[in-house]
């Protein structure tokens, strides 16, 4: 089978395995969608308010599916020794993180679509201004937090730690980047760490794709792509299979 | 063109050397076994000729190739049952043997490659509710899959039940039957002993014997003559059975005395194991 063939079998592969692990499979997509519903009911009265919301959780879904699934699975992958049974094969190792992170990849879009959708069949939020913008952001996006997933499961020791050090850059990220408020209103040091890091321009962008508002688009593109290869970069240098 | 070629091996992490100056060839077809205490630096040894590790120094060629290019041509052509090793806990054997199977240009048959393991009646069961001796017979499932003309067993029956172990040792037959190539590690003697066309006792990183199970000895005192005299076992140990025999039994002659019991025996793999390995320590 040539390496395409064979990134094509392992992407249905971790397609069937996404499906039969309840706790992944939750925390990929229900998670979000029940937080969305929660902030939505106890703070979002007002279409303003979910105009913010909606675009901040579908990046957080973004972020949940592609960097937290992928350095939480590649840390057991490794760990278990999966790894390392699949490198004493003939399987070619781009094909064979090609369907891994394909698989990560579907996912993310997935989400952007099922929150999309939510917002404007739920909450009346309208469907985005420019679907080409919001795919062009998706596209950056998974390309940023993939790479950075894969890359962090470098610094991650073992299995039982996986979650603190996922959670430990996950939940934080989140709270600065107004991912469920507008980040407006926060202390200008932890401000200027949000604009640094790639979170709050991917909601900038879904932001302007979604709603519109006339925010500096080029400029949210130009960090999430520079952090986007800074992670490639990293996830190349520091991958290992055991 | 031996199946595998080792040439003064040597590998080194850090100041620690693991491997200093291993050489040994494993010819097609054969079952070679590498046998010594944990550390001795078998399983660096076999990872290296498995394409995971490079070597500090030395000649390495496994079916011709030098294995730390990692062709896929080579990759195809061995199977490899690590020491620990998991499995996509979600997927049954069977699945996961298909799936394994795809990497492969002339896979073995699935099915039939479950039931040469002897797991046809786990095919259908998740690889987590698998036991210890099952889970291994699903490792060398998943290395012979592809149906490889050399296989790397690291120490494949660690853990095993005794009846697990027979099984093993039967499949280890079964691929000698079919010609194939096979580099054991073990701590096992009696698995060396049992499964071995020739063994090379390995300790510090060096090869301290190497021959067939039965006729490897530790160079000297290689036959052990023993009788009862006088209600106690009498031991002589000797290079030259003959001429010690021909004296002890004239003597006796002279004497009018029978020796009873009187033995001529090797040393067991067991004792020269123990012997070589225990040195220096």
């Amino acid at each position: 089978m040539s390496t395409l063939a064979l990134a094509w079998e392992q992407f249905r592969f971790e397609r069937k395995l996404f499906w039969r692990n309840p706790s992944a499979a939750f925390f990929n997509f229900l998670l979000p969608l029940i937080l969305l519903v929660l902030v939505a009911t106890a703070f979002a009265g007002d279409a303003e308010d979910l105009d913010v919301l909606i675009p901040g959780i579908a990046a957080m879904g973004v972020v949940a599916t592609t960097f937290t699934a992928l350095a939480f699975n590649l840390t057991m992958l490794r760990e278990d020794g999966v790894l390392k049974r699949i490198r004493g094969t003939p399987m070619p190792a781009g094909a064979y993180l090609a369907g891994l992170v394909g698989s990560a990849v579907l996912n993310a879009f997935l989400q952007v679509a099922l929150v999309v959708s939510i917002g404007s069949l739920v909450y009346g939020v309208d469907w985005p201004h420019d679907p080409a913008l919001l795919l062009l952001f998706t596209a950056l996006g998974v390309l940023c937090f993939g790479s950075l997933g894969v890359a962090f499961a470098h610094a991650i020791p073992n299995q039982e730690s996986a979650p603190a050090y996922t959670n430990a850059v996950f939940l934080p990220l989140l709270f600065i980047s107004g991912v469920f408020y507008s980040s407006d209103n926060l202390p200008t040091a932890l401000e200027a760490v949000a604009e640094a890091l790639p979170l709050k321009h991917l909601v900038d962008g879904f932001s302007e794709a979604i709603v519109g508002g006339s925010l500096d688009v080029a400029g949210a593109a130009a960090v999430v792509a520079v952090w986007a290869l800074a992670g490639l970069f990293l996830a190349v240098r520091w991958f290992r299979w055991e | 063109m031996p199946a595998i070629e080792v040439e003064d091996l040597r590998k080194s992490y850090g100041p620690v050397e693991a491997v200093r100056g291993l050489s040994f060839t494993v010819s097609r077809g054969e079952v070679f076994g590498l046998l010594g205490p944990n550390g001795a630096g078998k399983t660096t040894t076999v990872e290296i000729l498995e394409g995971y590790r490079e070597r500090s120094a030395g000649e390495v060629r496994v079916l011709g190739r030098d294995p730390e290019e990692r062709t896929r041509e080579l990759q195809e052509r061995i199977g490899i049952v690590l020491q620990s090793c998991g499995f996509y806990p979600r997927v049954t054997v069977r699945e996961a043997v298909e799936h394994f199977a795809k990497a492969y240009a002339k896979p073995r048959d699935p099915r039939e490659t479950i039931a040469l393991v002897g797991l046809d009646e786990k095919a259908d069961a998740r690889t987590k509710e698998l036991s210890g001796g099952q889970r291994r017979r699903l490792d060398l499932a998943l290395a012979l899959v592809g149906d490889p003309e050399l296989v790397f067993l690291d120490e494949p029956t660690t853990g095993f039940d005794p009846a697990a172990r027979r099984t093993a040792w039967g499949v280890v037959r079964t691929l000698k039957e079919l010609g194939k190539t096979v580099l054991l590690t073990t701590h096992y003697l009696d698995e060396a002993q049992e499964l071995a066309d020739r063994v090379a006792i390995v300790k510090d990183g060096r090869i301290v014997a190497e021959g067939p199970p039965g006729q490897i000895g530790p160079g000297s005192a290689a036959y052990r003559v023993s009788y009862v005299s006088e209600g106690r076992r009498v031991e002589h140990q000797t290079d030259d059975p003959t001429e010690l025999l021909h004296r002890l039994t004239r003597d006796a002659l002279a004497r009018g005395e029978r020796l009873h019991g009187l033995e001529v025996t090797r040393p067991t793999l067991e004792e020269v194991y123990l012997q070589l390995t225990a040195e220096g320590e």
